[in-house]
């Protein structure tokens, strides 16, 4: 039991804050902090920023670019990374595929994609839900289908995040419909969005952005040499996926970094000529909030310095949960103080409403989708219950 | 930041674990114990004193351990798991920390020693009618006559009151705080004690002149170390709590699993299941931030804010879990013949006996803009 970081934590936590917040250009981490959509071209200025440094892909293998740190090294790299409005690499590339191919694919595909998927050189995109199989992912049904050296894919992706800016997709597909388990008939390809049968359509969101899509197959060929792994194993690998996913998605810098707006913008709204930042009430709002992050961030740590021995702290869980409400309870903050500015949503320079005030809505709308992506909160609180509480 | 225990702490909780474990292996013989006075068992009191754990955290030319915050923690929460009635928070980290912190050589020398020998029970007299949670005395006031302090007026509710040896007595003398030792069985102190709604005991404690000694150095005002023996005390107190939502909440697990509706076990029931996952969360949550709270302690770091990071914490997790407690056991949660209730009610007093959540929460938001974030790893 110890309380502080030792020396070279310390050092090495000071390192990530000097790098995140001077050579990541300022415009970029400006608009991650106004929670403006980012461009294509801005997402991969910045993670080649980190590539060139060693620092977008820590936890891959370091023959691919990882870097051999601890449990508690990585935490700091995420967090530091969200404390300075950083955007991370893409956790399409960085923690779904990447991993995936590194673990499971070819030596061929290791060479041919980890380099350019490190460098974000290649934007990939994730084909897991459909239109019937959200939660319930294992009753997919885009199918594949062999023909020659090719597998013939038809069927229907959504929920598909900046699909219009990705080259390829990583597509889980059902290649055995007879399997008696229906987890076992699922293979996981690979393939360009621009092959012949691939179109797109975009979702438009409650705020007005357009980060998600629809994916369609009409008689998509995909060479044999584009499966990952073993044909029908493709649960196994997202099961492996989505583990990583859940890594990080507590969010805690990003939502520490809320709170620090949130109580810089407070100063600046006026109530009955006062401050609302001396306002009682919204003062014990933002303290218990504060007091609910820092109990998340202590749970953090716990659950990394506790999963040295590569199984996964059981409270873990805990993390995803609870660090999409108060990701989800930093937007609602944030909004509340806006009050009367909030609903001049899409103001614009014209407006004299400050932009942090005229996202606020917007972002709290779209936050909604935290506790929804990577396993749903429901899907949590069944795992808490079945694996950590046996019921 | 490290968070696990080494050999030497698992071995303690082992020990103390299987020392409670015998005495409070289920619910019917802690209330056999607490239907009676003192309210706690005065066997187990001796082998908790025979195990050194009433020495604990004390200076071992006190007569104490010399062991530190940590190993306090591990037995506060072993103590809530069984719900054990012995005042080991109560004496060891309040009254005891008080007199640890501020005693003479000699004060120091008799009370933790007998303390830690079992044989002296000294509680903190501090709670006044009409103030909440303060360090400040009030009511009872302290007066000097040719160097000898007495003391008047009404300390209520004084956790185990009336069995104490010894009270460390909180009064006002010349507008300062200050701190006095009162015998037992000193003129002019009337006790009457009564149960606690959780079946363990308080008092009125009354003084009229009565003779007491100062604690340490009677020149000076000791409200600031009363708050942070307090602090202290509030952090043990979440160890003690921690153990007990663990209890409730494994205890609700199991119910689950057995206690058979329409058929089918009450397991089968999402609406159940999914409210047990949320208390799981509450006690995790709970958890980290009292453990780190006891690693502030133990570096002697901001422990008054620390302390108050974790009873908020810990009063919103408790009342969370007490509650949903009873409600996912039915009408069984609710009977004193069943453990569950004793836990929420346990759990209730925990919440007020030194600050409740909300009392904590005030503090914080005072302060909070005064820093930008909370830094956990600072």
């Amino acid at each position: 039991m110890r309380l502080h970081l030792s020396p070279e934590d310390q050092a090495f936590r000071d390192e990530m804050r000097t790098f995140f917040t001077t050579q990541v250009p300022q415009p970029i981490r400006d608009a991650v902090a106004a929670h403006r959509e980012l461009t294509k071209d801005q997402f991969v200025e910045a993670q080649r920023v980190l590539d060139a440094a060693g620092l977008a892909v820590p936890h891959w293998p370091v023959e691919w670019g990882g870097r051999d740190w601890t449990p508690l090294q990585r935490h700091i790299w995420r967090e530091e990374m969200q404390l300075a409005s950083v955007p991370e690499p893409l956790a399409f590339n960085a923690s779904m595929i990447g991993p995936v191919i590194a673990t499971f694919g070819s030596q061929q595909q290791k060479e041919r994609f980890l380099p350019a998927t490190a460098n974000l050189d290649i934007w990939w995109c994730q084909g897991f839900s459909e239109p019937d199989a959200g939660s319930d992912l294992a009753s997919l049904r885009t199918s594949a289908v062999r023909d020659g050296d090719d597998w013939v894919v038809n069927g229907q992706k959504t929920w598909t995040t900046l699909g219009q800016h990705a080259d390829w997709i990583f597509c889980l597909v059902r290649t055995d419909p007879t399997a008696e388990k229906r987890q076992r008939g699922i293979s996981l390809l690979l393939f360009p969005m621009d092959t012949p049968g691939v179109t797109l359509r975009p979702i438009e969101l409650l705020d007005g952005g357009f980060e998600v899509n629809e994916v369609f197959f009409e008689d998509v060929r995909v060479p044999a040499e584009n499966l990952v792994g073993e044909e029908n194993r493709g649960w196994d690998y997202a099961k492996f996926l989505l583990g990583n996913e859940r890594v990080g998605i507590a969010r805690i810098g990003s939502t520490k970094r809320m709170l620090i707006d949130a109580k810089e913008h407070a100063r600046e709204i006026t109530v009955n000529g006062a401050p609302l930042s001396e306002d009682p009430y919204t003062k014990a709002r933002i303290a218990e909030l504060e007091n609910e992050l820092l109990a998340l961030e202590l749970t953090a740590l716990r659950v990394v310095a506790n999963s040295t021995d590569g199984k996964p702290h059981p409270a873990s869980s805990v993390l995803k949960l609870r660090g999409s409400e108060l990701q989800q309870a930093a937007t609602e903050l944030l909004v509340d103080i806006a009050g009367p500015l909030s609903v001049a949503s899409f103001g614009g320079a014209d407006s004299d409403v400050p932009e942090w005030a005229q996202v606020s809505a917007p972002s709290y709308l779209n936050y909604r989708k935290v506790s929804i992506y990577g396993g749903s909160n429901e899907v949590q609180r069944t795992i808490i219950a079945g694996s950590i509480l046996g019921l | 930041m490290e968070f696990s225990y080494d050999d030497e702490q698992n071995g303690l909780r082992e020990a103390v674990r299987g020392l409670l474990g015998r005495a409070y292996a289920d619910s019917e013989q802690r209330r056999a114990v607490v239907a009676t006075d003192p309210g706690f068992d005065e066997k187990t009191w001796n082998r908790l004193a025979e195990m050194g754990l009433l020495g604990l955290p004390f200076a071992e030319s006190d007569g104490g351990m010399g062991a530190g915050p940590v190993e306090v923690s591990i037995v506060a929460e072993e103590i809530g798991r069984v719900l054990a009635p012995e005042p080991f928070v109560e004496t060891v980290v309040l009254a005891g920390g008080l007199v640890s912190d501020l005693g003479t050589d000699a004060q120091r020398a008799e009370v933790l020693g007998a303390l830690a020998e079992g044989s002296l029970v000294p509680v903190f007299a501090h709670t006044e009618i009409g103030a909440r949670w303060e360090p400040t005395a009030r009511s009872v006031t302290a007066t000097e006559d040719g160097g000898a302090w007495r003391l008047t007026g009404v300390k209520e509710p004084v956790p185990h009151g009336a069995r104490a040896d010894l009270l460390v007595v909180s009064a006002v003398a010349d507008g300062a705080t200050r701190l006095f030792l009162v015998q037992g069985d000193a003129e002019g102190l009337t006790r009457s004690g009564y149960r606690m709604h959780d079946g363990t005991r308080a008092a009125k404690v009354a003084f009229a002149g009565t003779p007491a000694q100062p604690l340490g150095d009677a020149g000076t005002d000791q409200a600031a170390a009363i708050e942070k023996a307090q602090a202290r005390a509030r952090v043990a107190y979440g160890h003690e709590a921690l153990g007990a939502m663990e209890t409730a909440l494994t205890t609700t697990a199991e119910y689950l699993k057995t206690r058979k509706q329409f058929g089918v076990p009450l397991s089968k029931f999402q609406a159940l299941t999914f409210r047990a996952a949320d208390m799981y969360v509450s006690l995790e949550l709970a958890r980290s931030t009292v453990m780190w709270a006891t690693l502030v302690v133990d570096a002697d770091g901001d422990v008054v804010t620390a302390a108050d990071r974790a009873r908020l914490q810990v009063s919103r997790a408790g009342r969370h879990i007490g509650k949903e407690a009873i409600q996912l056991h039915g009408g069984i949660g609710v009977t004193a013949e069943y453990s569950v209730g004793h836990y929420t009610s346990r759990l209730t007093a925990l919440d007020h006996l030194l600050g409740d959540g909300d009392w904590a929460l005030a503090r914080l938001a005072r302060s909070v803009d005064q820093h930008e974030t909370v830094d956990a790893l600072g």
